[in-house]
């Protein structure tokens, strides 16, 4: 197996998605992007004049930025809502589940600074649960894109949709995975294969990964790794193709409570019960620091994923054993 | 503290605002620097808490809702004892007691964790309501921006307060006239928060935000004024105190480039030496 190297994304991910609206809302005059007042922080404020009055900034009013949108998909708009993810998951739920979901109505959150990315902003801006609250409401695609090509490509899927999709990304430069014209359509991206475990992450852990499985086939330990960036509806069969090692460890860069490890979880539960092993925040909030340092106290680490991996395959051999006595 | 102290304590509270933001190196300079005299007249002169007062539920309260202004804060407290300086030199590093935006379980001194702009307002109004039926008599403090008005809760703690008759609470809007985007004019207009507060059921008073003998007076009239709650509308400037930044279109969160830094230096300096800090 080749060795995986961290080369960054040329892009950034708020670049990408600037380019997006200006190259859809001028193709669709439906195409209309919200805002609450971080338009600078998602590089939507360089797309003004292309734009025109389809760049809606409403202020400082996520419930209003929310309701708004619903409203525009009734005038027969297709709505693209951006503000950092814990606003437009924690913050206005409610306007979410009701105005926009239960009214059934087409529209796109991209909510940025994804978990530990949010850095300096610390603890109140830091989202750990938006995933698990956006996988709780009926029928809603949800999605942690983890590198540009993918991000164009889910917003152009998103765009297709006549339901409701959420987006998780950070907003600077990605660790580079795909290659242009890479197709996303299963939800889940096998990156690499191997007998022994199968690591399932999902944003920038996606890289993390990678470089565990480095470090293991180092070892003589062959990892699977899959990208699973929609979380749901997930694949089903991908996660049972990768519950083949019988040992699987997730890792998300999100509370372990609802987000792609409660995904898993819960299709191995009900399918195929395996061993696994969840890396992810554990009750804990958000705090300032830079990423790397948060990332240590979270746990969210190469080291981490190496370890825990190396104990659930003996966790694994045991069960052989005393099942095989 | 008499009218002069209170400009020294201004100018004190300027100085290791930008000590603090410059060792960070980024932050968000202009929101900082637009509430140092307000901050300077509540904690120099009418906010009734200290250090020692800290457990003491008839204090003062202080919630600043507009919480990305921590910067400012930590300044503020830290020349009041509530912790060393060399505490400012942490902001926002690694396991650091100053994150970005104030936590009441980290630094001394906070009353209300903020951050998500419009909820410190709210809390505020607990505070009021609550010390109001506990019979103490003392004030709750708050400062919103002028851009965190756009949120809706923002107006459902006024419409409580007003309807509470919260005379023990006083508001303070740091009207800089920008939010992070740009100007509120131009992002959503304001129109005119003294006729909507007083419209709201609030007493209502704006005066020169930067003149910290307006701010004191403002505050002894609001202190005794009965049956309703207090907003004083602070006419500010967005950076204020260093021509260069205030100048700035985006003065929001800054990552000062070389010219800007100068200017930075060039502030410290001159403040320190007013101060008899730098010699
Ligand atoms: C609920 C919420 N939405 C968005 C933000 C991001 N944000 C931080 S400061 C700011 C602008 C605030 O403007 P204003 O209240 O006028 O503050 P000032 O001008 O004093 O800096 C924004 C949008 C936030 N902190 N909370
Ligand atoms: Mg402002």
């Amino acid at each position: 197996m080749k060795e995986f190297k961290v080369t960054l994304d040329e892009a950034e991910m708020r670049t990408t998605y600037a380019n997006f609206l200006v190259d859809f809302a001028k193709k669709d005059e439906k195409v209309v992007a919200l805002e609450a007042d971080l338009s600078s922080a998602i590089a939507t404020n360089k797309i003004k004049k292309a734009m025109g009055n389809r760049l809606i900034n409403v202020g400082i009013m996520e419930a209003e930025e929310v309701g708004c949108a619903a409203g525009l998909a009734v005038a027969g708009f297709k709505p693209f809502i951006h503000t950092f993810g814990p606003f437009a998951s924690r913050r206005v739920y409610d306007q979410v589940f009701l105005s926009l979901n239960y009214a059934q109505l087409s529209a796109v959150i991209l909510g940025s600074d994804a978990g530990v990315t949010a850095e300096a902003n610390g603890g109140t801006h830091m989202p750990f649960e938006d995933l698990a609250l956006m996988r709780a409401i009926p029928k809603a695609t949800v999605y942690e894109v983890s590198d540009t090509t993918m991000l164009r490509a889910i917003l152009e899927q998103s765009y297709e949709d006549t339901g409701f999709s959420y987006i998780r990304t950070i907003r600077k430069q990605p660790v580079k995975l795909y290659s242009e014209g890479e197709l996303f359509e299963s939800g889940i991206k096998v990156l690499r294969e191997g007998k022994d475990v199968s690591i399932l992450a999902s944003g920038i852990m996606v890289s993390d990964a990678m470089l565990a499985a480095n470090e293991l086939a180092a070892e003589g330990i062959e990892a699977t790794v899959m990208d699973v960036y929609r979380l749901k509806p997930i694949n089903k069969e991908a996660v049972l193709q990768a519950a083949e090692t019988g040992a699987i460890i997730t890792a998300e860069n999100h509370n372990i409570v609802g987000g792609l490890g409660s995904a898993i979880a819960e299709v191995l539960a009900e399918e195929k019960p395996t061993l696994q092993y969840r890396i992810g925040v554990r009750e804990q909030f958000g705090q300032v620091g830079k990423a790397d340092y948060l990332k240590e106290q979270y746990g969210l680490t190469v080291e981490n994923i190496v370890s825990q991996a190396k104990q659930l395959i003996k966790k694994k051999e045991k069960m052989k054993t005393l099942t095989s006595i | 503290m008499e009218i002069k102290e209170l400009e020294k304590f201004a100018k004190e509270i300027r100085y290791y605002t930008l000590k603090e933001l410059n060792y960070m190196g980024y932050g968000h300079y202009g929101g900082s620097l637009s509430i140092v005299e307000v901050l300077a007249a509540i904690y120099g002169k009418h906010l009734n808490a200290s250090p020692e007062t800290k457990d003491d539920p008839n204090r003062d309260y202080f919630v600043l809702s507009k919480g990305h202004g921590g910067p400012a804060l930590y300044a503020t407290l830290s020349l009041k004892g509530y912790f060393p300086e060399e505490w400012l030199y942490t902001l926002n590093q690694n396991g650091t007691n100053l994150p970005s935006h104030p936590d009441r379980n980290k630094t001394p001194g906070v009353d209300m964790t903020t951050g998500s702009l419009g909820q410190g307002i709210s809390a505020a109004t607990g505070i009021a309501l609550g010390n109001k039926i506990a019979e103490r008599n003392n004030f709750t403090f708050t400062i919103v921006g002028d851009g965190e008005l756009n949120e809706g809760q923002c107006w459902e703690a006024i419409q409580m307060a007003a309807h509470n008759q919260l005379e023990n609470l006083i508001v303070f809007v740091d009207d800089n006239k920008k939010q992070l985007d740009g100007y509120t004019i131009d992002i959503s207009n304001p129109f005119d928060f003294a006729e909507k507060f007083t419209a709201f059921g609030f007493n209502t008073v704006r005066v020169d935000g930067h003149s910290v003998k307006a701010i004191s007076e403002a505050i002894t009239s609001a202190k005794v004024f009965k049956g309703k709650p207090s907003v004083i509308i602070l006419d500010t400037i967005k950076g204020k105190g260093i021509k260069h930044i205030e100048e700035m279109m985006d003065n929001h969160h800054l990552r000062p480039d070389d010219e800007t830094n100068k200017a930075i230096q060039a502030t410290i300096q001159q403040i320190g030496e007013e101060l008899g800090v730098l010699v």
